[in-house]
């Protein structure tokens, strides 16, 4: 048995321990808006919260996060009211679209330590992939976040 | 309050009453419905209101247009709908999108003409009979209400959602007509010339904008369905080989695994989860027939094709003497070019799920032809086409990948034997690894110069992989016209050229890959071209504007990258310009990049400009977001693309082999739309593509002294002259 917290909820899974958090979300829960890329922490597209730091899903065995509050995508918010989620449709950042849950959670982790991020920082900060070339977009709307001051 | 909502409220409900078991519960109707009145794969329910097999209105005036083509990212389920509405005189806040039906239009014998996606071509192709769908449905709509009101349909208008009858000022909504409209029948319907537009040209906001930054958006990835089980599979490290054996005795015992399924070319392990069935599948011993094809390289390879450069080729055009004329010059230079295979590594790994039944199979998979995957599925299932039923999802990347069906069959052949539906999963590496690659291709180009620098002569031989011929075509004339794409109509005025061209093959599966033909050939012709301006002593885009002097359009473009650039304006030391102008999938796009070379000896695109005309927009919005996606592929292509062969096997596997460029490496990008207007609709998803390699070339070249004649870049160490 395997005891992990998912956006708040607490869940008791019988799976191997050594599973990726990524698996248990998206196979045991349907937590699905977290995706799968690369498996190998190359990619971001399947970035969760850990205790509100951005981590990568695909590595870490979920054993290993029963001590952490997990949130993911969906429960980032209530209706995709996060300031995070509001500038990317603002500033009409995605296109296919699958990278992106992984993108927003990154930014929101981003601008929760760092309230107005230079370019080099959001450099520094945003590796996740996206391979329909969003990026400038991406930047726009972390820059529209922080000037609005996180509202 | 949202469905949305309604959703994750259901599902902390489920949880809340299950804690402590692992349970695959299931969402109600399987399809998480979002604000965007944007759902893929199943129809929204709709009982009455159809207008015609593009679209129905619903007595809230909520209308639903049918998008043929496949949503990969470049903005289809938004562009497609605007066209239709623009037609309807709709509402557009009214308007939601869903997929054709494939099994539609195969029952009704090609009700919605053509689902393929790709050679940029969804508007392009599609918009006459979407306008042609929207025209009619409006005037439905106003012979209706003309029938309502009893007075003459000359009477009426249709607009922003409404008939109106001018005399006396009456109006009803869509809504309330839809269903007598749907029974009415009308000729002679006129659509609007681009004067009249009021929606297409605007940068409209795309609907599926809002679950996509949700995790709503359902890939087909994220398909549950009842007593679902999860494949994975492991293919012949060298293409072409087969299965010989393997033991499944080594992994039954493994948690959640069921079986082992055997394919021609490959294994899968079906098992409870994911997970179970690729750890099951990685530790899976397996042994391969590998013919002589293991023991191939590309180093080989590229000598192989180099070497075939000197032969005569086929001539794909001949415009005078060039022999004689090359042979009479004063000067002549020659180059070879030289590119290799590309992986699609679309960002959604592939992936299909499918259910078999007796008489009736579903697929879910992000497909971009659904109707040849149904025709390749009835096949395969020996299962009527009627009864087969493809569900498109939202494509996590397409970039023609997914335009092959080699995923869904082997799903298919899987889910025949396991009896429950299946989601088979390839890793990014069997991905990869089991590619269908942009082609590997050489080409060398000649020209000649007399005492005056004036050009006499201009020769190009291409050795090129065949798509064509990976597909069973018929290239028994010696050209496979995809492969010289760029080459053979090339546009500049030259007195006498010779085209000619030579198919070769390898092991390796080819197959489209964003810009096909152009992807390579603008960068060799492009490149050659700024060869030829230092040959000439001329500035590259003030001799390619001698060369196109012809070509008013082409000029226009170049005029205005060369303002739009700043073109002569000087950089500091180690930057530099480069440009680059192409025409393909009826767009021209110049780009002009600015370049400089790091400490590490690797180069930084800092800059790009584009100018592009492809005559009319439906939305700039959607457009631009095209230019910059093809720019990062093009750039991604450039800098650090390459897959490598050895022992017959690719090398890379994933995105630490693979290079992606990230947001560190991403230029500020700026387009500007230079539209000729007239009855010219150019491709948007592929144009903003080829010019980007060849100007980054031509840019490093001025910072360098030095031609880069091979892709990728990031194989040179550069080196500020
Ligand atoms: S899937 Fe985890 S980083 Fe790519
Ligand atoms: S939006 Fe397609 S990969 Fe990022």
């Amino acid at each position: 048995m395997v005891k992990i917290n998912v956006n708040g909820q607490q869940y008791e899974l019988n799976v191997d321990p050594s599973t990726p958090l990524l698996w248990v979300l998206r196979d045991n829960l349907n937590l699905t808006g977290t995706k799968y890329g690369c498996g190998i922490s190359q990619c971001g597209a399947c970035t969760v919260h850990m205790n509100g730091q951005a981590v990568r899903s695909c590595s870490i065995p979920v054993s290993q996060v029963e001590q952490f509050k997990i949130v993911t995508i969906e429960g980032l918010s209530e209706d995709a009211s996060h300031p995070v989620q509001k500038a990317w449709i603002e500033e009409d950042v995605p296109q296919c679209g699958y990278c992106q849950s992984g993108q927003i959670m990154t930014a929101v982790t981003l601008l929760e330590n760092n309230a107005n991020p230079s370019d080099e920082e959001i450099d520094r900060a945003m590796t996740n992939i996206c391979r329909c070339g969003t990026y400038q977009r991406i930047r726009r709307a972390i820059h529209k976040v922080a000037a609005k001051g996180g509202e | 309050m949202s469905i949305d909502k309604t959703r994750r409220e259901f599902l902390k409900k489920s949880v809340s009453v299950s804690t402590g078991l692992v349970i695959a519960f299931h969402i109600p109707g399987m399809i998480p419905a979002t604000q965007a009145k944007v759902r893929p794969f199943e129809p929204f329910d709709l009982n009455q209101g159809e207008i015609n097999a593009w679209l129905a209105i619903e007595p809230d005036d909520t209308i639903t247009i049918r998008v043929a083509q496949a949503e990969m990212g470049q903005g289809v389920f938004t562009a497609l709908p605007m066209i239709v509405a623009e037609e309807l005189e709709a509402d557009w806040r009214t308007v939601r999108a869903e997929y054709a039906s494939a099994n539609r239009t195969i029952r009704e014998e090609g009700a919605y003409q053509r689902m393929g996606t790709g050679g940029s071509r969804a508007v392009r192709h599609s918009r006459p009979y979407l306008q042609m769908a929207g025209a009619e449905a409006r005037e439905k709509l106003i012979k209706a209400a003309a029938e309502k009101w009893l007075v003459d349909k000359s009477e009426c208008y249709a607009d922003y959602g409404k008939i109106h009858h001018k005399p006396s000022g009456r109006s009803v909504s869509y809504g309330a007509l839809a269903n007598a409209a749907a029974k009415i029948s009308v000729s002679g319907v006129r659509i609007k010339t681009p004067e009249e537009f009021k929606l297409l040209g605007l940068p409209k906001k795309r609907l599926d904008t809002p679950p996509k930054v949700d995790g709503s958006a359902v890939f087909s990835i994220d398909v549950r369905r009842p007593n679902m089980v999860y494949a994975a599979v492991v293919h012949c490290p060298v293409q072409g080989g087969t299965l010989r054996s393997y033991r499944f005795n080594a992994v039954r015992n493994m948690p959640g695994v069921l079986q082992g399924i055997k394919l021609k070319s490959g294994i899968a392990i079906v098992a409870k989860t994911y997970w179970q069935a690729k750890t099951a599948v990685d530790r899976l011993p397996v042994q391969w027939n590998i013919g002589d094809e293991g023991k191939t390289y590309s180093d080989t390879f590229r000598n192989e094709y180099s070497a075939a450069l000197a032969n005569e080729g086929t001539i794909v055009l001949e415009r005078g003497d060039t022999k004689e004329a090359l042979e009479s010059s004063e000067k002549i230079i020659q180059s070879d070019y030289f590119v290799p295979y590309l992986a699609h590594a679309c960002m959604e790994p592939l992936n299909c799920t499918v259910s078999v039944e007796k008489s009736r199979v579903d697929i879910w998979a992000g497909m971009q032809n659904p109707e040849s995957v149904l025709n390749a599925v009835a096949k395969e299932a020996g299962v009527a086409h009627e009864n087969i039923h493809v569900h498109n999802c939202f494509l996590g990347g397409g970039f023609g990948r997914r335009s092959s069906n080699d995923f869904v069959i082997e799903a298919t052949k899987i889910a025949k034997k396991v009896g429950q539906p299946v989601q088979m999963i390839w890793s990014r590496e069997e991905d990869m690894k089991a590619g269908a690659y942009r082609p590997m291709a050489a080409m060398r180009f000649k020209a000649g110069f007399d005492l005056d620098k004036q050009l006499t002569a201009y020769t190009n031989h291409s050795v090129t992989h065949s798509i064509l011929k990976d597909l069973g075509a018929d290239v028994s004339s010696g050209i496979d016209r995809t492969s010289v794409e760029g080459l053979a109509n090339m546009p500049y005025a030259i007195p006498r050229k010779k085209i000619t061209h030579t198919i070769k093959n390898t092991h390796i599966t080819s197959w489209w890959w964003r810009s096909v033909g152009s992807s390579q050939n603008a960068f060799a012709m492009e490149c050659f071209m700024d060869e030829m301006a230092t040959e000439a002593k001329m500035d590259p885009l003030k001799y390619r504007k001698k060369l196109l002097a012809h070509r008013k359009d082409l000029l226009d473009v170049l005029d205005e990258l060369e303002e739009k650039s700043s073109w002569s304006k000087p950089l500091p030391r180690g930057h530099a310009r480069g440009m680059a102008i192409h025409e393909c999938f009826g767009t021209i796009v110049a780009q002009a990049v600015e370049v400089s070379v790091d400490k590490y000896g690797q180069a930084k695109v800092h800059k790009v400009v584009s100018v592009v005309d492809c005559g009319n927009l439906v939305n700039p919005l959607i457009a631009e977001m095209q230019i910059e996606s093809g720019i990062i592929y093009g750039i991604s292509a450039a800098l650090y693309g390459k897959i490598t062969i050895e022992k017959g096997r690719v090398q890379e596997d994933n995105f630490d082999t693979y290079q992606m460029v990230r947001m560190q490496e991403t230029p500020v990008m700026e387009t500007h739309w230079l539209l000729s207007g007239g009855n010219k609709w150019g491709g948007i998803g592929e144009p903003g593509l080829p010019c980007v390699a060849p100007a980054i070339v031509n840019a490093l070249y001025r910072i360098t002294g030095r031609r880069i004649r091979s892709l990728p870049v990031g194989d040179y160490y550069l080196q500020v002259s």
